[in-house]
């Protein structure tokens, strides 16, 4: 399949090291992500794999260790400079914002383009109205690409979880992002729906090019559609690489399958 | 039938994205606030304009304000009271000690005080939630009531803290009959509602939104919570602060600082929660009901026939309050609002079953 | 020194009848992580209860020992406080569980304004008495030491005792009992706590009851020194900020704040509050809750507030 060709390193993280209290969730970790490519992030379960999305995007500070992006070095990232960078994200668990419909969700993501003021937004009129049907444009073409046009106006509380899954990444497009963050995308989804989702993945970094790093448990999808993998495990980084050489890489079998006493 | 929307085919973004998208909610809000404007001045007593209407209207200003801060951005506040008495007595104070400060102006910028005052105290909502700010909010609620009672300067040296506010100008006009006064708050009621709607349907509104939901992935956005809260106490106390000018000015007419005492808080809390969280037209149905309600208690025995004696009856109203709010909670946490959008989307099927 | 001696010590005196409402409070925050805003209007329905029956009681059971008159008067309002608890489990909180603390909390509002109608309408408006033999007449100790001797108001003393007794009782019972461990573990989750067995609806009610016969032990001793009348229930918003300093799951949070506030309270009004027109004891307690949310939001004593993402 055609794939656009990869580029320089784009996000690097270097010496990452997270604990809550006791629990060490990441040491020493370090890897670096170039740009149009899909890089997947696997492991067992409490790896750490979330933690090290959440440090990415500043909903934890590591004690130690530092993120650059585009050579830019940060040793913690602001949520919101993270997000101004271009950087976006899904949930593991899902975050939507239960109180409001479809279209209200997507169109969150993209606050931060829209620049008028509480006054001008009171008065709707002129400005305020001009840029809700700009913005309500992208929202309109990202809603077509993630094929949910039939729900626009329903609260996502009612929609099923496949489809609530499909509403995040798509609030995740909206700040058209250079990176994408997906946290687990396919979790819960039968074949079909694991299908469509993969081919919005790959769609997003085809047609816009943008850098995905991915977290996903489902093997064949990983092997599938990434171009390189790190292998994460108690915290520890255990391997790192094309997805062929990963899965013949013995620490990285002996931590999936067990080692047998 | 008569409420389907055959037919209305939207063509633009915008007609989708209008306050009332079907047509026969449009028409609607046209007759009623033409009848509001037009028809009520004619037929309505003045006991109705008094007791009833007035009252509703700047109470639903107040829980308008109110329900910006606790039903769209999720920020609880028991202080309401107190914020509205920030606007009464900053009004009271421009306009009395400024000559020709005219009365909207000074109406306004009592707002703006109270604005400066829900910021202030909208400030712990960054480190705190839930029941810790309910706690905050309660501080400033009996700051207020201090205040007032006690800052000889804030009252213009009043013994009490009562005041009285000489006669309305308004460009000229001379506010002073029930119809004058109804007409006033209408005006007022009128143009807030309009620019509240505006804001929760743009990007503000669903920044708030977004924090009440889950304030982590709003971060993650690119939403600043600093921000989304404060401006959504700045947006809720000026809209408060401007219904307590009205209602010391236009309501009242001359008031003490315990008109906007703790039980002022909790009435407006209820008109939000009973009226819908989260609804700009929940908070008029709030309104309606609480200001309804004690009349109707008060006066039912006597339609009946039996007497009950005004004690009794408070009492008895307060065991409904208390017995409707657990009542809502339980059965319908979006209050009236939700009751009403659930029956026009049966009223969308009438008469067939589905 | 004496005068400062005396504000001193009705200031702690008067923190341990705020500690006594902030108990019921804490009891019921710990076990069921519902924030219980009616807790005043449990005092005073209480106080109530108390008040009428050993009334009534003379009348209905043509008695006239005083002792057994407030026995089975207690015993009568604490049966009523149970009957409440049962209610309140049944008709509000099962059915409120899976729903978040902003709605508990408001529920709780909505059963004070009830519990106040309520108890108006069946036992009175009036302001009614309480005896119920604490001794009444001040004393005055360290005559020697200070002319005069320091006035130590004994009603307030005894129920500082009993207030203190309380408090023994109940932390011991939180921490060493079985019943203890599966209160605090409906407190931390409650559909966690019923997915392992945890009877949450019969949990709730011993919990209520407790704090029910908090609430008047509370009422029968503020009921003794003030009369029983509506303005009783406003003090559980003194209460407030007396769990806020102390922690709202710290059962000798309660108490250390309740001091601290009780003795805040007196001194600022003292010392303070002539430079601000007086009066200052209504925001006192506030301000000072106000301070501790920013800086240190779970009190003295309670248990750090972690948000999970």
């Amino acid at each position: 399949m055609t794939r656009r060709s990869i580029g320089e390193v784009i996000l690097e993280v270097r010496n990452i090291s997270l604990s809550f209290g006791g629990v060490k969730a990441l040491t020493d970790i370090s890897f670096d992500v170039r740009e149009h490519e899909i890089r997947a992030i696997i492991g067992p379960n409490g790896a750490g794999k979330s933690s090290m999305l959440n440090c990415i995007n500043g909903v934890y500070t590591p004690q130690k260790g530092s993120i650059s992006f585009r050579g830019k070095t940060f040793d913690h990232m602001n949520s919101r400079e993270v997000a101004e960078m271009g950087i976006a994200r899904t949930f593991q668990n899902l975050a939507l914002f239960k109180g409001m419909n479809v279209i209200d969700n997507i169109m969150s993501g993209r606050n931060l383009k829209m620049k008028t003021n509480i006054f001008q937004q009171a008065i709707r009129m002129g400005a305020a109205e001009r840029e809700e049907q700009v913005h309500r444009e992208a929202v309109e073409r990202i809603i077509d690409f993630l094929e949910i046009q039939a729900w626009r106006k329903t609260p996502v509380a009612r929609l099923p979880y496949g489809l609530q899954k499909r509403v995040d990444l798509g609030r995740a497009l909206a700040m058209e992002p250079q990176v994408l963050l997906l946290d687990e995308p396919m979790a819960g989804m039968n074949l079909e729906e694991k299908q469509d989702m993969c081919r919005f993945v790959l769609d997003v970094n085809d047609e816009f090019g943008t850098t995905i790093v991915l977290i996903e448990h489902d093997m064949g999808v990983v092997m599938d559609i990434s171009d390189r993998v790190v292998v994460l495990d108690y915290g520890k980084k255990i391997g790192d690489g094309t997805p062929d050489a990963v899965r013949s890489n013995p620490e990285v079998i002996s931590a999936y399958l067990g080692t047998s006493h | 039938m008569l409420y389907r929307e055959n037919g209305q085919f939207k063509t633009s973004y915008q007609a989708d994205q209008q306050i009332f998208p079907i047509a026969q909610d449009r028409y609607a809000m046209v007759a009623i606030v033409a009848a509001a404007c037009l028809l009520v001045p004619w037929i309505a007593s003045e006991y109705v304009f008094r007791a009833l209407l007035i009252p509703f209207l700047i109470l639903s200003l107040a829980a308008l304000g109110l329900n910006i801060l606790v039903g769209y951005c999720g920020q609880i506040s028991l202080g309401t009271g107190g914020f509205m008495a920030v606007g009464a007595y900053s009004a009271y104070n421009l306009l009395v000690r400024i000559d020709g400060m005219p009365a909207v102006l000074a109406i306004l910028l009592g707002g703006v005080f109270a604005m400066i005052f829900g910021v202030l105290f909208g400030i712990p909502s960054l480190r705190i939630k839930g029941l810790y700010l309910a706690v905050a909010t309660l501080a400033a609620q009996f700051f207020c009531d201090w205040a007032f009672l006690r800052i000889k300067w804030l009252t213009n040296d009043s013994a009490s803290g009562s005041v009285s506010v000489p006669e309305l100008m308004v460009f000229g006009w001379n506010v002073d009959t029930p119809i004058d006064k109804y007409l006033f708050c209408l005006a007022f009621v009128i143009v807030f509602a309009l620019m509240a709607k505006n804001l929760v349907r743009g990007h503000t509104g669903r920044e708030w939104m977004a924090i009440r939901d889950m304030d982590v992935a709003a971060a993650v956005i690119g939403i600043r919570p600093v921000y989304a809260k404060l401006s959504a106490f700045a947006v809720s106390s000026f809209i408060v602060g401007v219904a307590g000018a009205l209602w010391g000015f236009v309501h009242l007419g001359s008031w003490e600082p315990a008109a906007f005492n703790i039980t002022r808080s909790f009435d407006l809390l209820f008109m939000v929660i009973i009226g819908g969280l989260g609804s700009i037209m929940g908070s008029f149905f709030g309104a309606a009901f609480i200001v309804i309600l004690p009349i109707v208690l008060d006066n039912l025995p006597n339609w009946f026939g039996i007497p009950i004696d005004t004690a009794l009856a408070s009492h008895l109203t307060f065991m409904i309050f208390g017995a409707l709010i657990v009542f809502f909670l339980i059965a319908e946490p979006h209050g009236l609002a939700r009751l009403w959008s659930i029956g026009k989307e049966k009223l969308r099927l009438w008469p067939f079953p589905h | 020194m004496g005068p400062f001696l005396e504000t001193l010590i009705g200031g702690l005196m008067t923190g341990m009848l705020y500690s006594l409402v902030a108990l019921g409070f804490v009891l019921i925050y710990k076990a069921s992580g519902v924030f219980n805003f009616a807790q005043g209007a449990m005092v005073l329905f209480a106080a109530l209860a108390m008040a009428r029956f050993a009334e009534w009681i003379p009348a209905w059971l043509h008695l006239e020992h005083k002792v057994l008159i407030n026995l089975i008067a207690f015993l009568l309002a604490m049966g009523v406080m149970v009957a409440l608890a049962w209610l309140v489990e049944r008709l509000v909180l099962g059915k409120l569980v899976n729903q978040e603390g902003v709605a508990l909390l408001m529920a709780t509002l909505g059963i004070t304004y009830f519990m106040d109608g309520f108890g108006q309408t069946v036992f009175g408006s009036d302001i009614y008495k309480i005896d119920v033999g604490l001794p009444k007449e001040p004393m005055f100790l360290f005559d020697d030491v200070f002319q005069g001797g320091i006035l130590v108001n004994q009603e307030e003393l005894s129920a500082a005792l009993i207030a203190a007794l309380l408090v023994a009782l109940l932390a011991a019972f939180f921490q060493y009992t079985g019943t203890g461990r599966a209160l605090r573990a409906v407190a931390d989750d409650h559909q966690a706590a019923q997915s392992i067995g945890i009877p949450l609806g019969r949990i709730w009610v011993i919990v209520w009851s407790v704090a029910g016969f908090v609430a008047l032990v509370a009422g029968i001793i503020w009921g003794s020194k003030l009369g029983v009348q509506f303005s009783l229930s406003q003090v559980a918003l003194k209460a407030l900020p007396v769990v806020i300093l102390g922690g709202l799951t710290s059962v000798p949070g309660a108490i250390v704040g309740g001091l601290i506030i009780g003795v805040g309270e007196k001194l600022s009004e003292i010392y303070i509050g002539p430079f601000l027109g007086g009066g200052i004891e209504i925001w006192f307690a506030y301000a000072l809750a106000l301070l501790f949310l920013l800086v240190r939001p779970q009190g003295l004593f309670g248990e750090k507030i972690i948000d999970r993402v």
